[in-house]
């Protein structure tokens, strides 16, 4: 019992630090290939190409004045960032990261990380609404219209997966592509993907979706009041959101840790590679194209947002969910 | 294993304070609160009858009691927008004129 | 005491005692955060229930979609604090006599109308199978009245809410 629990605290603790280890070095990652993207070099000072520049940047963060704006609700304000980073961080404890590297297999996995992002809206929502500032409340307001309205699509697209595999719980879901002679689910349903895809951009505030800190309008939205240590928190929850959606996405839709069966029947010595380097493998894929959007698109108005919401991604995921009733009748009985 | 009267009790309890808040509280806001509270009384006792009685119609009502309450709040919020774009309050004591 | 006891116990008085903190808010806000706090720990009753799937409809049903609408729509209007908590004062001694009265009643029917069955559903039942899948099967088979109303439950209030409260074309 007591030793039981004290393996999963070592877990859960190993866990957090490689993700904190991750987490870093996406600020790196982004850094650099935007740089590259802009014909720039990107960081290169600190270390060898400039590997240790999350740690510099840490350091740079603790040491910044904490700062409490007048007439601010103190104790909202302090709280806002600890939700938003437990959400995102509890997220985690459901995702296999590959056959049986799970913290907690639990029967409702896929349910319980959409729980967690929805959860997440609230720390924004505090977050500006606590700041007494303008340009605060008015990102607030934004992020909470937008989070909420993308937050259909992408469960609708989830309810497609869920229909071919009958399952809630995300290992299930990867042993059930693993049956499939193409090793996917991204084949029949394209365009529960690309829903997807565009979702998680929305619901992580990126580029071109990052309206409640869109820069050249609010200061920076809802972070705007926020400086130092609390800053660094909501950061390190937006890029630790941006790898629980790719995860999702690497689960869902491309085979989590498994490989397509044709490729390994093809050249069986894939086989011998751990599981965990394909799903980092995959991950990373998607993690370098939310950096490349970034890169690439500009951002949207906001009733252009809510209309590509409403009006493009509902009817989408729901064609999407009838095409694949259809298949799983008519050729999966 | 923790007895059915447990739940109930516990059931009843947040539904007694749901009610008082409803009864007192006079803005239009607090009370959409107070009947949330309410319906998620209700729900612990159907769920914990559903477990008890090993039967999942309790769960079936449970969640047509929770499309009830979005359904509600919905329709309560859209009242209260034309509310306070009448009267610029929330209080429902100022809303006098429909009392014939 | 057991250990699931005492969860229980911090669960159910957590539930208690914050509800009494909901009632008593004069900032809505505040309110609306402690709901929040108050649901969460709800579906923590849930799971003990074995209805996990439950529970995290909850959370994402009342925590995701209700409470957001209903903070939303303070922050839109951008409603002032009641600046007194005057409400509370006209609780008077009748009132509580009869919430409590009907309480009592409630416990008593509820207790009265359990029926000591073992029905199809028994622990074990719902374990092998999953709960989510269960609930889909009684409800695509004898409970699909309901399923059919709740449909007409969500569809009705959404034509009133956007009647509503959606722009007016004579403004």
């Amino acid at each position: 019992m007591i030793l039981s629990i004290i393996i999963l605290i070592i877990e859960v603790a190993v866990v957090l630090g490689v993700l904190l280890l991750h987490v870093a070095y996406a600020v790196y990652f982004e850094r650099k290939i935007l740089g590259h993207i802009q014909a720039r070099l990107g960081p290169t000072e600190v270390g060898p190409l400039g590997l240790f520049q999350p740690f510099a940047d840490l350091i740079k963060l603790f040491f910044k004045e904490d700062n409490i704006p007048f007439g601010a609700d103190k104790v909202l304000f302090t709280a806002a960032p600890v939700i938003v980073v437990t959400c995102v961080m509890t997220s985690f404890s459901v995702l296999p990261f590959a056959a049986g590297w799970v913290l907690a297999n639990i029967n409702v996995g896929l349910l319980f990380v959409l729980a967690m992002s929805s959860l997440g809206v609230y720390g924004i929502i505090i977050a500006g609404w606590s700041s007494n500032s303008k340009y605060a409340f008015l990102g607030a307001l934004r992020s909470s219209a937008q989070i909420i309205s993308y937050e259909i699509p992408m469960g609708i697209a989830l309810l497609a997966v869920l229909i071919m595999t009958g399952s809630l719980n995300l290992s299930d879901i990867v042993y059930a592509q693993d049956k499939l002679p193409w090793g996917m689910f991204i084949f029949p349903q394209i365009i529960g993907f690309f829903v997807f895809l565009v979702c998680a951009l929305a619901e992580t505030n990126r580029t071109p979706f990052d309206l409640p800190e869109a820069e050249t309008e609010l200061v920076a939205g809802y972070l705007t009041e926020y400086s130092g240590f609390r800053w660094g928190l909501f950061f390190l929850a937006e890029y630790s959101a941006m790898y629980v959606m790719s995860s999702m996405l690497t689960i869902c839709f491309l085979g989590g840790w498994t490989l397509p069966p044709f490729l390994t029947n093809l050249l069986p010595i894939l086989n011998l590679v751990p599981g965990i380097i394909w799903f980092l493998l995959k991950v990373y894929v998607i993690m370098f194209f939310y950096i490349w959007v970034r890169g690439t698109v500009p951002r949207y108005r906001f009733d252009q947002l809510l209309k590509i919401g409403w009006k493009l991604l509902l009817p989408l995921s729901l064609t999407n969910l009838f095409i694949i009733m259809i298949i799983k009748k008519v050729f999966m009985p | 294993m923790v007895p059915l009267n447990a739940y109930l009790i516990l059931a009843a309890i947040i539904f007694a304070i749901g009610l008082i808040g409803f009864m007192t509280r006079r803005s239009i806001i607090m009370m959409l609160l107070c009947i949330e509270l309410m319906l998620n009384a209700v729900n612990i006792t159907l769920i914990s009858l559903s477990h008890y009685m090993q039967d999942f119609m309790g769960q079936v009502i449970a969640l047509l009691i929770i499309a009830n309450a979005g359904a509600g709040m919905a329709t309560g919020l859209a009242l209260l927008i034309n509310a306070y774009r009448l009267k610029k309050t929330v209080k429902i004591d100022l809303f006098r004129n429909l009392r014939g | 005491m057991s250990i699931p006891i005492l969860f229980f116990a911090y669960f159910a008085i957590a539930s208690i005692v914050l509800s009494l903190i909901v009632v008593t808010r004069k900032n809505y806000i505040h309110a609306v955060l402690w709901t929040l706090l108050l649901f969460v720990h709800i579906s923590g009753i849930y799971l003990f229930l074995n209805a996990e799937f439950f529970a995290m409809i909850q959370m994402i049903v009342y925590a995701g979609a209700i409470l957001v609408m209903l903070i939303f729509v303070i922050m839109l209007l951008n409603v002032k604090h009641e600046d007194h908590l005057s409400d509370l004062s006209s609780l008077s001694i009748p009132k509580v006599f009869f919430v409590f009265c009907a309480l009592g009643i409630l416990v008593l029917a509820l207790q009265a109308s359990y029926l000591n069955t073992t029905g199809k559903f028994s622990i074990d039942f719902v374990n092998t199978f999953s709960d989510a899948k269960l609930l889909g099967q009684v409800f695509y088979s004898e409970a699909n009245l309901p399923l059919i109303i709740m449909g007409v439950v969500l569809f009705v209030p959404m034509i009133a809410a956007i009647v509503l409260a959606g722009k007016r074309s004579d403004e």
